[in-house]
């Protein structure tokens, strides 16, 4: 039980932390170790990266596309990336001239982070959260995405253990262009559809 | 429950913070928090919907208050508290100063017997429940109609999951609704799609 005069006597957070580190620890999982590995995962596996290759693939493979769209899960590990085993489902939403699809956890902050990179500081808030179901064009105007007003806005509240990403269009103007240059387009922003490739 | 954690559509939020290219990790011990979480779901000591559980029952004012490392650090320790693998005096002679930890756990329920199935374009109702314990039904859709677009594989089922309460895995629907239909004249035109599991639907009549 906490009530206020507790959270203003709390111990720093750190000390906090080291207190439960110290727990793991007695409990021989040696936590100090797990979080190098962390660490790794999250700044070199877990990044929005993967999630652009999965994007210029489909872009530049109409088949890969199709297997995309209908099993998302099965068609990213064609390209040897892989989702935890409790992730048992990716749903690809593909954006086009008249339909726009946007993600967002309201209940906490999950996402597809083996794939689109771990979420990003404003996703996790209570702003973004509270406000992108409800006010879906206000929102993606603030945040510098501004709509067409016949364009269909799409928004994907992950509340199981489905995971979802965005397939952005492709910009106009961007054939012949290499892969490297095409990865380039595609930002984790973009994967959560919050911004247009490019 | 509804806690404060249940914010879609809550009103009175001001504009999202966002940068490009925004950071994960403001500081060395969030990715230390999330890293250590992580391992004890790793070795089983408690599962994700535990976790989100022990995040949902914060304090209201506590949670309103805390980063999202700090919600993630307080879940960690009070499920090792009700785990029993330190008490709570330990932890705090350990510390120097008080640790907030989440309050208490209310029961969980299991599957409900009459559920059914459904197939993309069946109209769905969700069911007017009210839950004490861990859901992972949304407020806002509660008692709305909406249509199936798609189906997942089936799930350990949260509100027995996060309790320790036995239950079969079922699947989860994707249920398109009206933006206009959850929040009638207060919101943005959109369709919202939500996640949402068997046991929390009926066949909309």
């Amino acid at each position: 039980m906490s009530d206020s005069r507790e959270l203003s006597t709390a111990a720093p957070i750190e000390q906090r932390l080291a207190a439960i580190e110290s727990v793991l620890d007695e409990q021989h999982l040696h936590p100090q170790e797990f979080v190098t590995t962390f660490n790794e995962l999250a700044y070199h596996e877990w990044v929005p990266e993967n999630g652009a290759r999965v994007v210029v693939k489909a872009w530049t493979d109409p088949a890969f596309r199709d297997r995309l769209l209908t099993n998302g899960k099965h068609a990213v590990e064609e390209l040897g990336l892989s989702m935890p085993p409790h992730h048992r489902h990716l749903v690809v939403l593909e954006n086009t001239p008249h339909i726009h699809n946007v993600i967002c956890c309201t209940l906490c902050s999950c996402t597809a982070f083996s794939i689109i990179g771990l979420p990003p500081d404003w996703y996790k808030d209570l702003e973004y959260r509270a406000r992108v179901v409800r006010e879906s064009r206000t929102v993606l105007r603030e945040m510098g995405l501004d709509l067409p007003a016949d364009t269909e806005i799409r928004v994907w509240d992950t509340t199981t253990d489905t995971r979802y990403m965005v397939l952005p269009e492709r910009p106009a103007d961007t054939d012949g262009w290499s892969e490297t240059q095409l990865l380039g387009l595609v930002s984790k922003d973009a994967l959560i559809g919050v911004a247009r490739a490019g | 429950m509804n806690g404060m954690h249940d914010l879609g559509g809550k009103q009175g939020f001001g504009p999202v913070r966002h940068s490009a290219d925004a950071a994960v990790f403001h500081a060395s011990w969030e990715v230390r928090a999330n890293a250590l979480y992580s391992l004890a779901v790793k070795h089983g000591i408690f599962n994700m919907d535990e976790y989100r559980y022990a995040i949902e029952r914060m304090e209201p004012r506590h949670y309103l208050q805390a980063s999202y490392y700090e919600r993630s650090l307080t879940s960690l320790a009070t499920l090792c508290v009700e785990k029993g693998l330190i008490s709570k005096d330990e932890l705090e002679r350990r510390t120097q100063g008080t640790f907030p930890l989440a309050q208490q756990a209310c029961a969980g329920r299991s599957n409900r017997a009459d559920r059914q199935t459904y197939l993309p374009g069946d109209l769905v109702r969700v069911r007017d429940d009210h839950v004490s314990g861990h859901v992972r039904m949304p407020g806002y859709i509660r008692g709305k109609r909406g249509v199936v677009v798609g189906v997942s594989p089936a799930y350990p089922f949260p509100d027995a999951h996060a309790h320790g309460v036995a239950a079969q895995a079922e699947p989860s629907y994707d249920v398109r609704f009206d933006a206009t239909e959850l929040w009638p004249d207060t919101a943005d035109a959109a369709k919202i799609h939500v996640g949402v599991f068997e046991s929390y639907l009926e066949q909309a009549r």
